[in-house]
């Protein structure tokens, strides 16, 4: 444990130049409904509100169920989908609204690794063409020199430089998968995107490939955003992990501190499902009630309320605010059941409470209303103090 | 398939190594298709009649264009197959020699109106929006006038001639192939690795040229196919009005046009152009249905 607070402590957020990414209320609504006239009638609410940063050289994994916007929030920094409103810095430089000229300049350092290795490889090209077309498009290196590169790149990925002159329908999904991730090193990136990059894969090829991802990212020192909807997949490879739920994120935190302690109780939900392989850990399995809400024109208040077993009162009224617990930042929560609570250990208690379903005790801000209390409410007496 | 691999893997460059896969593919197909392989056969034969007929006119028995009146409406005969026409001239050699208009009025027709559609078919479909609704309506007025009318339009503004008919005809059959493109763009253009050529940092145009069109190119095949057919089929038709080669050049629809007058005294004079275009039009539908299905995988055996 302790080890695990100084790595918190030593990859608190310092300099500036150390961020490569960071993205600051980032919001996409999609429009669901439009009139006859092609006005909106009502909006899909994809991604709200979303800030993180991802430093040089890290792992950042962004997991949630499906429909929950961590594909959307991945595509908008690839540059596919644009934002709504927030800003993407990269580098020290506001990528959010780039003319298609710049974007396309910028696909050198930011590089997908798409989620399908079926869809995202065109049937029509061979391998080497394929892994070359980055290259190729941003003029890298001189035409006699791809054929070595792409050998060179293939046996990185653990495929023979043989292969070049194949087609995407000769290799098994793992095999295109690997090709896929050969494409995005192409260029050299700084920040490649992995957009469910294994979850198309079975167990075992997934672990090959998620050891060949890591081993890549030792040799080669770039950053990741690993998008998954599993936590076990992300645990494997993260430094730090965001959970998402409906658009909003959640929880940020250590990779290690949100497998021990997660806060929100969405996060422990999910992380009560993935069983367990060490017979001494014995976490109580949490079933959620009801389905995700619709994401169309969404109620306000916390995302997860309607299923949450840890609500109070405020949780139905206003979002809580993503804030961070204890004083090197490391985890960040949001929930009104931590308002007000600035210890870790205190925190940490609370989270083991909630889960063990004994938190009945109203600690969080509103918990003794029976109705709503205004967002502008202070909070209640903070037991931690 | 084993064969198509083999191929796949000894192509060294990516033009050949793409085209063979999508040949092979189509020769499978062929090989079990009688009708099309008949009519695949039969356009072997008039490419060659055609190319023989303008390289070596000698081979005729008789001259075609001479005019002999003393031989007007000859009967089928030993002598004259067909018979002969109104000037005498023996209508066989004259259709054999008709098949060198045709086809070259088809293929310029094809390729002229396959470029023009396929390039606008692909920028509508591929930008979208205003300039995609400004293509596509315009392409909409054009076929919602018949496209015989248009074209007789199109001769009567540019004048008649047989460049001018090349003219008119590839203007009418543009919206034909770029309402094809378009669709096949539309639903090509949301897969997968379209997004991975923009991640790539492709340029539109090397996303159209490169990703787009190959994936798009079994449909406009099978549609170039079906579409020198019904190039036939305008020729003849602005021959048979008059508007398209000028005499005394041989041409079908021209024979069938100034035959018609004699259609019950001297029928073969008409029968023979008629039948040559129907069966020159039948076998490219059947080649063309067949080349469709080659690239159906629903509708493949097997």
């Amino acid at each position: 444990m302790v080890d695990i607070q100084d790595r918190a402590a030593s990859a608190a957020p310092a300099a500036g130049d150390d961020v490569l990414l960071r993205v600051e209320h980032l919001t996409k609504s999609f429009v669901a409904k439009s009139s006859v006239f092609g006005k909106p009638l009502s909006y899909v609410s994809a991604v709200d509100d979303v800030s993180f940063t991802i430093r040089r050289g890290e792992v950042f994994g962004l997991v949630g169920e499906s429909g929950c916007g961590k594909t959307t929030v991945g595509r908008m920094i690839a540059g596919l989908i644009a934002p709504t409103s927030g800003t993407i810095t990269f580098d020290g430089r506001d990528i959010t609204a780039l003319s298609p000229r710049e974007r396309r300049a910028l696909s050198r350092d930011i590089q997908l690794v798409f989620q399908d290795p079926y869809a995202s490889l065109d049937p029509r090209m061979t391998v080497s063409e394929i892994i070359s077309e980055p290259i190729v498009a941003h003029g890298l290196l001189p035409a006699d020199q791809i054929p070595g590169r792409v050998a060179e790149l293939l046996e990185l990925v653990g495929l023979s430089p043989s292969m070049a002159t194949r087609y995407p329908h000769e290799f098994s999904g793992g095999q295109r998968q690997r090709i896929g991730i050969a494409r995005a090193l192409a260029p050299k990136p700084k920040l490649i995107i992995c957009d469910e990059a294994v979850s198309a894969l079975d167990v075992s090829v997934q672990a090959q490939v998620l050891n060949l991802l890591q081993d890549l990212k030792e040799r080669l020192g770039f950053a990741y955003l690993f998008i998954a909807h599993g936590l076990n997949v992300v645990k494997h490879v993260s430094d730090r992990v965001g959970v998402m739920y409906l658009g909003k994120l959640m929880e940020i935190s250590e990779g290690n501190d949100l497998y021990r302690y997660p806060l929100c109780p969405y996060t422990q939900a999910l992380l009560s499902a993935i069983p367990s392989v060490d017979p001494t850990v014995r976490r109580k399995r949490i079933i959620l009630e009801g389905d995700v809400p619709s994401p169309i024109d969404p109620a306000p208040g916390c995302r997860f309320a309607s299923r949450c077993y840890a609500k109070v009162g405020a949780c139905e009224v206003v979002f809580p605010e993503l804030r961070p617990i204890g004083a090197d930042g490391g985890h960040e929560v949001a929930c009104h059941r931590y308002d007000g609570l600035d210890s870790v250990e205190r925190a940490r208690e609370l989270a083991e409470e909630l889960q063990t379903g004994m938190a009945r005790a109203p600690y969080g801000r509103g918990a003794g209303e029976t109705n709503a209390i205004p967002a502008t409410a202070a909070p209640q007496e903070d037991p931690a103090a | 398939m084993v064969m198509a691999q083999a191929l796949g893997i000894g192509a060294r460059h990516r033009a050949p190594g793409r085209l063979g896969m999508m040949g092979r593919q189509i020769w499978d197909a062929l090989r079990d298709d009688k009708p099309a392989l008949v009519g695949l056969a039969f356009i072997i034969l008039l490419v060659a009649i055609a190319v023989v007929t303008a390289i070596w006119p000698g081979v005729l028995p008789y001259d075609p264009y001479e005019q002999d009146l003393a031989q007007s409406f000859q009967p089928p005969s030993p002598a004259h197959w067909f018979g002969t026409d109104q000037q005498g001239r023996d209508i066989l050699c004259r259709i054999l020699v008709g098949t060198q208009i045709s086809l070259s009025v088809a293929a310029v027709v094809v390729v002229v109106s396959l470029a023009a559609g396929v390039l606008l078919g692909a920028i509508a479909g591929f930008k979208g929006g205003a300039v995609d609704t400004v293509i596509m309506r315009v392409m909409d007025m054009m076929l919602a006038i018949p496209s015989m009318l248009l074209a007789i339009a199109l001769m009567a503004a540019l004048g008649t001639g047989i460049d001018k008919a090349v003219i008119a005809i590839s203007i009418v059959a543009i919206p034909q192939y770029a309402r094809i493109v378009r669709g096949q763009v539309l639903s090509v253009k949301e897969r997968e690795y379209i997004s991975a050529a923009r991640v790539a940092g492709d340029t539109d145009a090397t996303i159209i040229f490169k990703h787009v069109l190959p994936n798009v190119m079994p449909s406009i095949i099978v549609r170039a196919t079906l579409g020198v057919s019904s190039a036939i089929l305008d020729t003849a038709s602005l021959g048979f009005l008059g508007l398209g080669v000028q005499p005394p050049a041989a041409e079908w629809g021209d024979m069938l046009g100034s035959g018609r007058n004699f259609i019950f005294t001297a029928p073969y004079s008409l029968v023979f152009p008629g039948l040559a275009i129907t069966v020159t039009v039948l076998a490219f539908n059947l080649l063309g249905d067949a080349i469709r299905d080659a690239f159906d995988p629903k509708s493949r055996k097997r």
